[in-house]
């Protein structure tokens, strides 16, 4: 075996230019698909940091109406929900993995909102004073919500700098006046996320926004929420986990905890749930891997060709060393040991071009993520797999022709001049 | 007998004909004998040096070397067979160009399933016995004609074989390499090996203890020697 493998170096430096031109075709081909795993990988372990590990740690508790969230916009009040108390919030304070809890209303894709002429059609919240500090706002400009502005019901609101954004707001924001559902709200304050977790991404339809329009956050006191929708709307919670890990915990508790608390009937198959956001990145991951599989087979196509090409050139070689074949033969090598000779030889040069192509790609992928500022991440197993398989390819299209010089007769193969 | 054919023939198709080149040729070789084959081209000689080393199995009639039938081996069989019991020397040499002279001489063994050391050692040795023991990390292009010829006899001879079959062994060499040959041909001879040499050459033949000419497939003639030398 070792004798056969360094044969096959041999017969591959003895022609380095045929050698390197048939691997190209492997090297290619693995380059390209380590290339787009790296990608892939890259995506996938953004999206969970910046879903999952945001920093925030918040997992948001809403009402569902069996698999979906209770959608206020277009539902009418549900019944048989109370709401969630003070005392019920601190409850859950004192849960495990629970750090803080904030209660909020919200409403996504709001249409009756204005600056000036501008419709603004990202998210509206109606929350409490601490809601801002367990989502991990801070303001930069203007102030925050005061308990005052909840308990005197001021028409207040803040911006975060997406929105600010959208609406393009000229000069500074504070002190002026926007319409919500045709009451003025003044501008007090500009939020943004805490700075070194960006993008923030904590729900599937906030990364499509993100992604696509976001047209950012508003958010006003609670107290006034009544008077923009309806008295007795269900309350969302957002809960501060201790911990990333302990997220999922913290979140299915409060939710058990809400569900047996204010669903008082068993009609219309409502609950509190907390929105699984491992789960999520898992989507979203299977979404970025899905478009890329398709890559992944395309790049298949041109291992296919390059394994063409081995087979194209080890059945040159067969007929370039007819003679070397018919005289091992006579010489006592018995078929398989020729069978193993060429197949070891196609497999080497295939097992060769899949570790150059392997680090063709590793370079190239690091290189666009730098250049590009696409995330790319090296998959240990994705390369030990490119070269398994490049090795599988030589044996593969080496087979055809290691067969044929095998069968050959030692007669015809030492005639041959 | 170390071979004994007895009545062999062997056709060939070319196309729907049937080409008969050796008919019902019958030959017995004994062990020590030192025997030329002579024959004009197209006489048949070439088939039935291949039949004779197992390169190529008989139509018809038994061949027994060693005691065992040929015709009935397996393809598997015959390479243990040409592997362990001939040894082979071509007009052309037929040496491996990308190898040293040590390793073209150590392939054998290699088939022979003997592990590396021995190898080396062994094809060392019979390098040395054709007096080419400071050339064997030369490469076939590096070395003449009769160099050649000789490594290729070492490779003949390395695995100590039952029979040395030589197929126009100087056709390719001036005389005085030629002759070297030759010499170790009688050389070998006197150790006890059994030499077949195929010729068209009457001064090759001349070195054999015995010589069969072969005409259109048949054995004309078989003269015996009645002492080795002239």
């Amino acid at each position: 075996m070792f004798e056969n493998i360094s044969l096959a170096f041999q017969g591959i430096w003895g022609h380095k230019l045929r050698s390197f031109l048939t691997m190209l075709g492997i090297i290619i081909g693995i380059a390209s698909i380590i290339i787009i795993v790296s990608t892939i990988k890259g995506t996938n372990e953004l999206i969970k940091s910046n879903l999952v590990g945001s920093g925030t740690n918040v997992v948001n508790v809403q009402l569902y109406q069996e698999e979906y969230p209770y959608d206020l916009q277009y539902n009418p009040l549900p019944e048989g929900v109370a709401p969630i108390t003070e005392e019920m919030r601190t409850e859950m304070e004192k849960m495990d993995g629970v750090a803080a809890v904030s209660l909020y209303h919200s409403r996504s894709y709001v249409s009756n909102v204005f600056y000036k002429n501008t419709s603004f059609s990202g998210n509206l919240f109606g929350v409490d004073a601490g809601y801002l500090a367990v989502n991990g706002y801070r303001v930069i400009y203007g102030r925050g919500l005061t308990q005052e502005d909840l308990d005197q019901r001021h028409k207040v609101l803040l911006l975060d700098t997406t929105a600010v954004s959208t609406l393009s707001i000229a000069g500074n924001p504070v002190g002026q006046v926007m319409e919500v559902c045709g009451e003025p709200y003044t501008i007090i304050g500009v939020v943004d996320k805490t700075s070194q977790f960006k993008p923030v991404i904590e729900t599937l339809s906030e990364y499509y926004q993100y992604m696509d329009t976001s047209s950012g956050n508003i958010f006003v006191p609670d107290s006034t929420w009544p008077e923009l929708f309806r008295f007795d709307e269900p309350l969302s919670a957002a809960v501060k986990a201790t911990s990333t890990d302990d997220m999922t915990i913290a979140g299915q508790n409060t939710a058990d905890y809400l569900t047996e608390q204010v669903i008082l009937t068993s009609e219309g198959n409502l609950s509190y749930r907390s929105e699984d956001l491992l789960e999520q990145a898992k989507q979203l991951q299977e979404l970025s891997s899905s478009t890329n599989n398709q890559l992944i087979w395309i790049a298949s196509i041109s291992l296919l060709v390059g394994g063409i090409g081995v087979m194209n050139i080890m059945l040159v070689s067969v007929t370039e060393r007819t003679r070397e074949i018919g005289l091992k033969k006579a010489i006592g090598a018995k078929r398989r040991r020729i069978l193993w000779q060429f197949l070891t030889e196609a497999s080497v040069m295939t097992s060769l071009g899949g570790l150059l192509g392997v680090g063709a790609g590793i370079g190239i992928a690091k290189l666009v993520s730098n250049v590009m500022g696409t995330p790319s991440a090296i998959s240990v197993p994705a390369i030990v797999i490119a070269v398994a398989f490049s090795m599988l390819i030589g044996v593969v299209f080496g087979l055809i022709p290691a067969v044929k010089a095998s069968k050959l007769n030692p007669i015809d193969a030492l005639r041959r001049e | 007998m170390l071979l004994e054919m007895t009545d062999i023939c062997k056709d060939y198709m070319q196309g729907k004909l049937v080409v008969p080149v050796l008919k019902h040729i019958s030959l017995q070789v004994a062990e020590g004998d030192y025997l030329a084959i002579m024959g004009p081209s197209g006489s048949g000689k070439t088939t039935l040096m291949n039949m004779i080393g197992c390169l190529d199995v008989p139509t018809s009639g038994t061949y027994l070397l060693d005691g065992e039938n040929i015709a009935e081996c397996s393809d598997n069989r015959l390479a243990e067979v040409r592997n362990k019991k001939i040894g082979f020397v071509f007009q052309n040499f037929y040496l491996l160009p990308k190898m040293t002279a040590l390793d073209n001489v150590a392939l054998p063994l290699l088939y022979a399933g003997i592990g590396k050391q021995e190898r080396r050692e062994r094809a060392a040795a019979a390098l040395e016995a054709v007096g080419l023991g400071e050339r064997k990390d030369f490469r076939p292009n590096q070395l003449s004609g009769g160099q050649c010829q000789r490594v290729a006899l070492a490779r003949a001879v390395v695995g100590g074989p039952r029979l040395l079959l030589a197929d126009e062994p100087t056709g390719a060499l001036d005389t005085a390499a030629g002759d070297q040959v030759m010499e170790i041909f009688s050389s070998l001879h006197s150790q006890g090996v059994t030499i077949i040499v195929i010729t068209h050459e009457q001064a090759v033949a001349d070195h054999a203890a015995s010589t069969i000419h072969i005409r259109d497939g048949r054995i004309t003639e078989h003269l015996q020697k009645e002492d080795g030398n002239e």
